[in-house]
């Protein structure tokens, strides 16, 4: 009764379109969103007297930059919020990440040990986690609650409580410097992938114009594009690895992944493990931008990166999310922040409307699974 | 002639392209109790909600005393004087007996309570109940399943409900709180209330209903007073075509024992169980609520923790905690579908396939193609009736999910199944379906311990069985060496007579 590998091919029972497309609805769902925002603040922006800047390829990028860090460390949120936990520390852990990788380049370490470290250091900041919440058995929301106080103290020890400065030319290397950067020469894929550059006249053709903006829009520093390439991995680990299925078992039901035999504890401490990997990463990219080691810049940041996943539809009662959706989370909220600066919004106007913004995302998701449920 | 106290004529309800309700006809007169009967999926809950103002009607109309009835909401069905007591109760754990009756109706003025008002209000519903013993300052997380339940019915008299709808109020209760149960509902009976009753028992249904009305397939097929029909003629009207066999039964032989417990016994039960279970035998343990075989399952699995005492797969006693013990070929369905049983938000192939994923993985990757083949053969071998396997399992019938969850220790491949329950709360033909599954299960040698509280089934299913009390099990027997009597009087009287 066991080998079940017959070959053939089973008539799918009707009605699996309408079960697709609502698939494809929670794919496309914040993307969706993602251009609603993007068209309304382009559009508002562009009908200002100057014209606006908004959409400008140069624009995009500088959109992209900020996205970056929060986007990673939301790829490992992703993972834990799925498995029905959540995490707290994401944001000091982050700065704890940049603070070792700044400490070790000015303590003179080579850069790859440096990034090494920092890397190292954010997956020790989940295996933490994750071992406190298997072992004693506490709700993650107090767990982590309690490591996001001690990560930030391990941090100002480290920083022996001030900012850690490593000397931009001789200890920070090129690529690190540019690893974020805005600078042409940093960009990726360079100058020769637009076409007819140089030629761009006010009468070149719409098709022209609209190639060379996309074009431009896609050359984005290296930064941004292991994220995309991150992006990729995550996704497939979470929908084709037995590993990705008991993650959203958990996630679902603690008490019928125990019943069918998965190792809860051990898959919880692999999570948090995995999501402090990306933290450490979410680390450098912090140090990249801010070329120094600043205990306190994560202090927050965990709420931005919460917001990211539940924006992109990951439902903080497990169970649901992923990761296209949290990119695209984080992705709203940057061009929120910098739809808000073009429009010459003040800073708590902006605040404002991404609070609106997260609770309107959650209503609508929410509305839509009741629909479905119905 | 006068009105009855609740009609409902005409009453039909689509989702999408499906016929929930056809033409639904219904009557309730006062103080009289009417059973609504009918397999999962024949549209009971639906008409219910219809009711109950859950759900709005297509077409058709409901009366309560002549006068016309359109419920908006459920809170408006509520004012009108419809109650339901649903299987799951909507009770608030931390607040005291008197907070839960009196929740949303609290007799005050301002915002400040009354509470002395407050307080004869609730000694006097229930007084009224036959129950004046039940503490109004107790705490609802202290009571029982059962006298959780009164507390319910407390809130919809204190409402002055007059119809008021039980929808398997039974399938948790002890017996002794099932016999409590009836004699509450046999006093709101000669206080003029009109009580819709839904149950699978037909044996409590006969016993506590006057009149009838089976549902199949969103129609009403039959109704009458249950005086003058038969048990088999209600399954036929249920079923729709005449059940030869409620219990279908496959021959099956015993062979060498595979399962053997010795002196088991967990932290509070099981208590010092030695039980030996062959290939190819279902052995049946019965006993009433509490008597420790849902621990005992637990505790065979590692679920549970276990004092003393072995449990011995075979020839060797493998670790006790769930994945060894899948390892050793066991495999538990879970009595509760929602809490454990089922990932509830998973597709029906993941759930199907938790337990056993090696089989498509290549270092941790799965071929989802080869995964799908082998689920589609599970679900028309169990006749799982869903839109695809990718569908979530918390919009199944209770049938169905349960169908997935034995579908599981199926492709498990696991050599012994403890069945915890497994026809609670489905309908007479999955019922049939199952105990078939059972059958061929052990015909191809399998080891099946069946924990059951319908004890009709364990009887005419089982080679053996167990009965369990206060922990321990009482006596072993082959079934055709008890009667339900016996049974009974042996899980009552915790020792062997």
């Amino acid at each position: 009764m066991s080998s079940e590998t017959n070959t053939t091919t089973t008539p799918e029972p009707q009605l699996l379109a309408t079960s697709r497309g609502n698939a494809l609805l929670n794919v496309i769902g914040p993307f969706l969103a993602l251009a609603v925002v993007y068209f309304f603040f382009g559009i508002t922006d562009a009908t200002q007297e100057d014209g606006g800047t908004f959409l400008t390829p140069r624009n995009n990028r500088a959109v992209a930059i900020p996205t970056a860090t929060v986007a990673v460390a939301a790829m490992g949120m992703t993972l834990i919020i799925i498995a029905g936990g959540i995490d707290l520390s994401a944001g000091t852990a982050l700065a704890l990440c940049a603070t070792v990788l700044a400490w070790c380049l000015k303590e003179g370490a080579s850069p790859t040990l440096a990034i090494l470290a920092a890397v190292g250091t954010g997956c020790l900041t989940g295996l933490i986690n994750g071992v406190l919440i298997s072992a004693l058995r506490v709700v993650p929301f107090i767990v982590t609650l309690g490591t996001m106080t001690i990560f930030l103290g391990v941090a100002k020890i480290i920083a022996k409580e001030t900012t850690v400065r490593p000397d931009r030319t001789t200890q920070i290397p090129e690529w690190l410097r540019g690893f974020l950067s805005l600078r042409e020469q940093y960009l990726f894929p360079g100058k020769w992938f637009v076409p007819w550059s140089g030629e761009v006249g006010a009468d070149a053709s719409w098709f022209r114009r609209t190639a060379i903006w996309v074009a431009e829009s896609l050359r984005l520093p290296v930064g941004v594009w292991l994220v995309i390439v991150l992006a990729i991995l995550l996704a497939l680990v979470l929908r084709y690895t037995v590993f990705g299925r008991y993650v959203f078992a958990l996630g679902s039901n603690e008490s019928t992944a125990r019943l069918c035999g998965i190792n809860v504890a051990w898959n919880k401490i692999a999570i948090y493990t995995l999501s402090g990997f990306f933290v450490g990463i979410a680390g450098i990219y912090q140090f990249s931008r801010l070329s120094v080691g600043n205990p306190t810049s994560g202090i927050g940041l965990e709420l931005r990166i919460i917001a990211a996943v539940v924006i992109g539809g990951g439902s903080l009662s497990g169970g649901r999310g992923t990761v296209v959706g949290t990119l695209t989370g984080a992705a709203i909220m940057a061009v929120i922040a910098s739809g808000c600066t073009q429009l010459g919004l003040s800073n708590p106007v902006q605040d404002i409307i991404l609070g609106v913004i997260i609770v309107v995302a959650v209503t609508i998701d929410q509305i839509r699974q009741r629909r479905l449920a119905a | 002639m006068p009105d009855p106290l609740l009609r409902m004529t005409g009453v039909s309800k689509r989702f999408g392209a499906t016929h929930a309700l056809r033409d639904v006809a219904l009557e309730v007169n006062a103080g009289e109790v009417l059973a609504l009967i009918g397999e999962n999926g024949a549209g009971k809950s639906t008409l219910m909600k219809v009711l109950s103002g859950a759900v709005p009607p297509d077409s058709g109309s409901m009366q309560i005393s002549g006068q016309p009835y359109a419920p908006r909401s459920p809170h408006s069905a509520r004012l009108a004087g419809v109650a339901m007591i649903y299987q799951e109760l909507n009770l608030a754990p931390d607040l005291s007996v008197e907070d839960n009756i009196m929740l949303g109706q609290e007799t005050g003025r301002w915002g400040i309570l009354r509470r002395d008002l407050q307080r004869q209000r609730v000694r006097d519903v229930l007084d009224q109940l036959g129950h004046p013993e039940l503490q109004p300052d107790t705490l609802v997380n202290r009571l029982s399943v059962g006298a959780q339940q009164l507390v319910e019915i407390a809130r919809a008299l204190v409402m002055e409900a007059r119809i008021i709808v039980f929808d398997e109020p039974t399938s948790s209760l002890a017996r002794h709180d099932v016999e409590r149960l009836f004699g509450v509902i046999a006093r709101l009976k000669e206080t003029g209330i009109g009580i819709v009753y839904i149950s699978h028992f037909l044996d409590e249904v006969r016993e506590i209903c006057d009149h009838y009305t089976v549902l199949r397939d969103g129609c009403a097929v039959g109704s009458g007073s249950l005086e003058k029909v038969s048990e088999s003629e209600i399954v036929a009207l249920m079923v729709g075509r005449t059940v030869d066999e409620l219990f279908p039964s496959v021959p099956h032989t015993p062979g060498d024992v595979v399962l053997s417990l010795s002196r088991l016994s967990g932290s509070a039960v099981p208590t010092d169980v030695t039980l030996d279970l062959r290939r190819g035998e279902i052995l049946g343990v019965a006993g009433l609520v509490g008597a420790g075989r849902t621990e005992l399952l637990r505790c065979i699995f590692g679920l549970d923790p276990v004092k003393t005492g072995t449990v011995k797969v075979g020839q060797f006693a493998p670790r006790r905690r769930p994945s060894r013990m899948i390892a050793a070929g066991l495999g538990l369905v879970s009595e509760d579908r929602k809490g454990e049983g089922l990932a509830q938000s998973r597709s029906i192939a993941d759930n199907m396939t938790y337990s056993r994923l090696q089989p498509y993985r290549t270092v941790g990757f799965l071929h989802l193609r080869r995964r799908r083949q082998a689920v589609s053969q599970w679900m028309r071998k169990l006749k799982i009736k869903a839109q695809s396997q990718e569908q979530s399992v918390e919009n199944l019938s209770g049938g169905n999910q349960q169908k997935v969850a034995i579908a599981r220790v199926l492709h498990q491949d696991a050599d012994v199944l403890l069945l915890d329950e497994p026809t609670r709360g489905i309908d007479v033909g999955t019922k049939a379906e199952i105990y078939r599954l059972m059958g061929e299960s052990a015909a191809a040698g399998k080891a099946i311990l069946f924990v059951s509280s319908y004890l009709t089934e364990l009887l005419a299913v089982c080679d053996r069985v167990a009965v369990m009390s206060r922990g321990r099990v009482c006596e072993v027997r082959p079934s055709d060496k008890w009667t339900e009597e016996t049974a009974m009087a042996v899980a009552v009287a915790g020792e062997s007579i």
